[in-house]
């Protein structure tokens, strides 16, 4: 494998994505990473300097909608997902600004 | 000798857009709805849900940046921005990093020192997050999902003020021509139009720029102007006592009149920016942008030299006039309907400014339609109705925007022009009265006053004030 993921990159990608990662598991997850990263590296060989950046698989553009109210209160059926409710809100730890 | 220094501000400014639905869902923007009455799968970012484009703002921020002179980015895209917090549930917020909407602007800004034009470095598209209220009571937060999606614009200057007058001259600029376009009503107090200011000192002649700030919660103008005044001295003192700035983001305490440093998220700021997959590329052809170009209206500029040509009227009252898009469509329907320029100018400048303030109230709430402050001017040319009890009529009018012939017809508030009953009147108030009139015939000439108000009131107010001045001399 070409692409040695660190320990200190695996800890930052973990808080990151709000994920906690056993010992085992942040072994895995280099593994993991080092050879995706080889197959980038491997498209990077090829040269795409006159190639368009791609975001889209699809030939697809110009979907839009008009500005037309069409949703009605759903608020019961939303509040069933939630951790705790107070006065139609979502109730959550404290958070700070 | 002290060293001089340099401010050097570049703004943020966040708009939300006048649409009747949400970003990329057709829930309600309305304002004031029950908590969380104003969600869909999409907008609290639900697993399988699928956002689609509001056409009406991407309409509003091509005809924002084409009145801010921006290049229309004419294949652009949605990417998102990735981060945790309670106020967004998709986990990431969907805007425009790689493709804004609109780029390379300027506008023109006008201040005590001249005119300088302020470049507009981009403007993109993006949705608001969801309302955070904090809960002392049970030491929890609660989230409402009513704001969450609701359409933004941010317009990101160049670093191109120095002075808080320019800042403020800027941020009317671009709030004028915004709130002429109809595509915001652009209110700092209630937060439709928001502005961060990034802010820099350095010495006189340097060419570097200093290391800037970035200051939020500023919520009115008066705010701002404070708010740039202590982070330049801030910056300067610790610049003289050898010192450094640090990058960071600070909060504006107006109250103290001091900015702190905001706790910094525990993560980095690593946002991990990629195109929205869900949403479809936009690519605009040139007939878009010549439609949204042939729909602008006539910006502030342009109305005030047409109203010069056309109107009598003074120059101030065409300032006030067209510092509010709503108030001059009402002035020129009105004259349109057959008003004297003047007369309407009047109504405006006077009754109507004066309620506002005592209500409140900003010139987009006016209410009242032309055709009714059309009639009521056309009631007093007629003399059928005195100036006071027009007043009256208009203060009604301006809460209720009734038909003013049929409110007096039913109050029975029309001057009585019926010479032998107001002379009867007038009679019995100089019979009531002898000690005024013995004044006004010893040559008190104020006396006649009193009896013009005796009468006055004996009418109810409904007299024309001339008519009974002149039976009373005739009388007397």
């Amino acid at each position: 494998m070409a692409n040695i993921i660190s320990d200190e990159t695996i800890e930052y990608v973990g808080i990151l994505a709000k994920l906690e990662l056993s010992d085992d598991e942040k072994e895995q997850a280099k593994k993991d990473m080092g050879s995706m990263l080889d197959y980038i590296d491997k498209l990077g060989e090829l040269d795409t300097g006159d190639v368009e950046p791609m975001s889209h698989v699809f030939p697809v553009k110009n979907v839009f909608r008009e500005d037309v109210v069409t949703n009605g209160d759903t608020r019961e059926d939303l509040l069933r997902n939630a951790p705790g409710e107070k006065d139609g809100m979502f109730m959550v730890p404290r958070t700070f600004e | 000798m002290a060293k001089q220094y340099e401010t050097v501000i570049g703004l943020e400014v966040h708009v939300e857009l006048a649409t009747k639905t949400k970003i990329f869902c057709g829930c309600s923007t309305a304002f004031g709805g029950e908590p969380n009455t104003h969600t869909c799968p999409v907008c609290t970012g639900m697993p399988g849900s699928l956002p689609v484009l509001n056409k009406q703002v991407l309409e509003y921020a091509v005809a924002v940046g084409l009145a801010t002179n921006c290049t229309i980015t004419q294949s652009c895209k949605f990417d998102r921005k990735n981060y945790f917090y309670p106020d967004n549930p998709q986990n990431y917020q969907i805007s425009q990093l790689y493709l804004p909407i609109c780029r390379n602007g300027k506008v023109e800004i006008e201040t005590e020192t001249g005119k300088k034009y302020v470049g507009i470095h981009e403007i993109h598209m993006e949705e608001d997050a969801g309302k955070l209220i904090h809960d002392d009571w049970e030491d929890c937060s609660l989230v409402d999902y009513n704001r969450s999606g609701v359409p933004l614009i941010e317009i990101v200057s160049e670093p191109d003020m120095r002075s808080s007058e320019e800042v403020i001259a800027y941020l009317e600029k671009l709030r004028m021509t915004i709130q002429y376009l109809g595509a915001s009503d652009c209110k700092l107090q209630e937060g439709s139009m928001r502005a961060d200011v990034n802010l820099s000192v350095r010495e006189v002649g340097a060419e570097q720029f200093g290391t800037r700030t970035e200051m939020k919660n500023l919520n009115s103008f008066k705010a701002i102007a404070r708010a740039i005044e202590g982070e330049r001295e801030r910056q300067i003192d610790l610049l003289e006592s050898g010192e450094k700035v640090i990058q960071e983001t600070r909060r504006w305490d107006d109250g103290k009149g001091e900015s702190y440093a905001m706790r910094s998220k525990e993560d980095a700021q690593d946002y991990r920016y990629f195109p929205d997959p869900d949403l479809t590329p936009i690519v605009l052809d040139d007939a878009f942008l010549e439609e949204i170009r042939s729909r602008q209206p006539e910006f502030r500029e342009e109305k005030m030299a047409r109203y010069k040509e056309e109107f009598d009227i003074p120059e101030y009252d065409i300032e006030i006039i067209t510092g509010s898009k709503h108030m001059a469509d009402i002035f020129e329907a009105t004259v349109a309907l057959g008003s004297q320029p003047k007369k309407v100018s009047n109504w405006l400048m006077v009754e109507t400014l004066r309620l506002l303030k005592e209500k409140g109230m900003d010139p987009e709430d006016i209410r009242f339609s032309p055709e009714n402050l059309a009639k009521l001017i056309k009631m007093t040319d007629a003399k059928e109705i005195n100036s006071s009890v027009a007043k009256e009529v208009f203060e009604v009018l301006f809460d209720q925007d009734m038909d003013p012939e049929k409110y007096v017809e039913e109050k029975g508030l029309k001057t009585v022009n019926d010479e032998g009953a107001l002379k009867k009147t007038v009679e019995e108030v100089i019979a009531a009265n002898p000690q005024s009139v013995e004044d006004y015939r010893n040559g008190k000439e104020k006396a006649i006053g009193f009896l013009v108000g005796q009468t006055m009131k004996a009418m109810k107010g409904k007299a024309d004030p001339g008519m009974v001045n002149r039976l009373l001399k005739e009388l007397l």
